[in-house]
């Protein structure tokens, strides 16, 4: 009963200060020329990271309109992340091997 | 969601992480140790095994008679605008589908801008052309069909050419029935018989398949130097050597490639199609704009011939392979020679004999000659269908 009491003076803190909650961060990994899902589905702020845990280098870049990025090449056993800040349905892509493709529907 | 979600905050239930969302901070690098792979000989040799099946997109799936009538439209030169260019013409059978030239030649012997690559195997390949620019095989086959300076066939007339050759009224109402002759349909045929177009066995599958006599002790050396030192697997990996994947490997020409359809992606200037290496040795000269001249000159350019520019494939480094190990890897892609049989061109379906009328085609003339077809200068690029030119816009 105290720690709800507590929880919610944190909460009430919180929204006083105008501080949004906290996001997720979604892991995807590239392997063998592959994503390891296909699709995923977030909430707008969360964020993404790319794991390359393959032997060569990949490239992550979205075409879609509305938001377009590239992320550039990353290394074997190097990550990078991107944050989805915008709602909607967006094809992420690695440039160099075009069988590797993701949705990130983001709600 | 579904998906694993990694909690960054761990600290405390309630802690609360603010997260910055500003762009500047939206990515970031980090790097984790990951070992590198190493495979035995034998392990490699698993992933060269041919598949069982050729694979069809189920909006367009395999039927005898649609490979049949595909076969006969990509040998018809009737199929250009001034018609004498097939598909065949450049993809020629007797060069494993290519034609043996640096560069391509269309219509009224325009000279292309890269070489004409080889259409075997492409029921596996993914994102067509050398840029890439088409997603399905049934998009490419129009491609090169209208693409002024290839086989300048006026699409909007090429449905009234075909319907007054009676045999072929026949065959698209057998493939397609209700629905007869439509530029789909063309596509689609076409598309058909190329999916059925694949490398047959050769003695690099035998040895796959347990011959160990199938190749010789330097092709094997070859292929441990493929898989290892020469990092040719990179890209030119699986059975069909070559994973679709798109790189700069650092040849020293102004066309960007996949640059023109991937704007803005860095490692995409200067990109093109990693290409298949089945039946390679039938295929010379090699690369897009085909400078060089056999598979010793490609070694040559891997080990230490490349440009070194911000787009260059992470994969291209220097190999410091020695004279042998060029022979070598050159006796191993000797192996991937099939030696299919030659291919019978079909009879092509005759005329109408039965109704009066003429040609309004005119072979030596240039692409504004044909009715109906705007006119293009070389090297320009008004159509999006455009198969080699690099574009300009």
């Amino acid at each position: 009963m105290r720690s709800k009491t507590f929880a919610s003076a944190v909460a009430m803190l919180f929204v006083v200060a105008g501080v949004t909650p906290a996001n997720a961060e979604i892991v995807i990994t590239q392997k063998a020329k592959k994503f390891d899902k296909k699709r995923i589905e977030i909430k707008k702020g969360d964020s993404v990271k790319f794991i390359n845990a393959d032997s060569i280098a990949h490239n992550i870049h979205s075409r879609s309109r509305g938001n377009k990025f590239d992320l550039g090449v990353s290394k074997p056993g190097t990550s990078v992340s991107k944050v989805f800040d915008k709602n909607g349905k967006f094809k992420v892509r690695c440039a160099i091997h075009p069988k590797m493709k993701l949705t990130v529907k983001v709600n | 969601m579904g998906v694993p979600v990694c909690n960054k905050n761990k600290l405390s239930k309630f802690a609360i992480t603010m997260v910055a969302t500003a762009s500047a901070f939206a990515t970031f690098v980090s790097t984790t140790a990951i070992s590198a792979e190493k495979k035995s000989r034998e392990e490699w040799k698993k992933e060269y095994v041919r598949p069982s099946t050729i694979p069809f997109p189920t909006d367009n799936p395999y039927t005898a008679a649609k490979a049949d009538l595909g076969r006969t439209l990509f040998f018809d030169p009737r199929l250009s605008g001034a018609n004498y260019i097939s598909c065949g013409t450049c993809h020629n059978p007797s060069f494993a589908w290519g034609d043996g030239l640096a560069k391509g030649i269309g219509h009224a012997m325009t000279r292309l801008g890269r070489r004409t690559p080889t259409i075997l195997n492409l029921a596996w390949g993914e994102d067509l052309m050398w840029d890439g620019r088409f997603e399905s095989l049934e998009q490419q086959a129009l491609g090169p069909m209208s693409a002024a300076v290839e086989m300048n066939q006026n699409m909007k007339a090429i449905v009234a050419e075909l319907e007054a050759i009676p045999e072929y009224r026949t065959l698209f109402n057998v493939s397609f029935p209700g629905k007869g002759i439509t530029v789909d349909n063309i596509a689609k045929a076409i598309a058909t018989f190329e999916r059925t177009v694949v490398s047959g066995v050769a003695p690099f599958d035998r040895w796959i398949a347990g011959d160990e006599n199938a190749i010789s002790a330097s092709a094997k050396r070859g292929f441990d130097l493929y898989n290892n030192k020469a990092n040719c697997v990179a890209c030119h990996s699986g059975w069909n050597f070559t994973d679709s994947s798109f790189h700069d490997i650092g040849l020293p020409d102004k066309d960007i490639g996949r640059g023109k359809i991937v704007p803005g992606v860095v490692v995409m200037q200067h990109a093109f199609k990693v290409p298949t290496l089945r039946n390679a040795v039938e295929r010379a000269p090699y690369m897009h704009d085909g400078s060089l001249k056999n598979l010793y000159s490609v070694v040559e350019h891997y080990d230490n011939g490349f440009v070194k520019r911000p787009s260059t494939s992470n994969e291209i480094y220097k190999l410091n392979l020695t004279q042998s190990e060029k022979t070598d890897l050159v006796e191993f892609m000797k192996t991937l020679s099939s030696k299919d049989a030659p291919v019978a061109l079909p009879r092509l379906p005759a005329y109408d004999q039965t109704v009066a009328g003429s040609l309004n085609v005119s072979p030596a003339a240039g692409p504004s000659a044909d009715s109906g077809t705007p006119s293009v200068q070389k090297g320009s690029c008004n159509t999006f269908l455009m198969h080699y030119i690099p574009c300009s816009k």
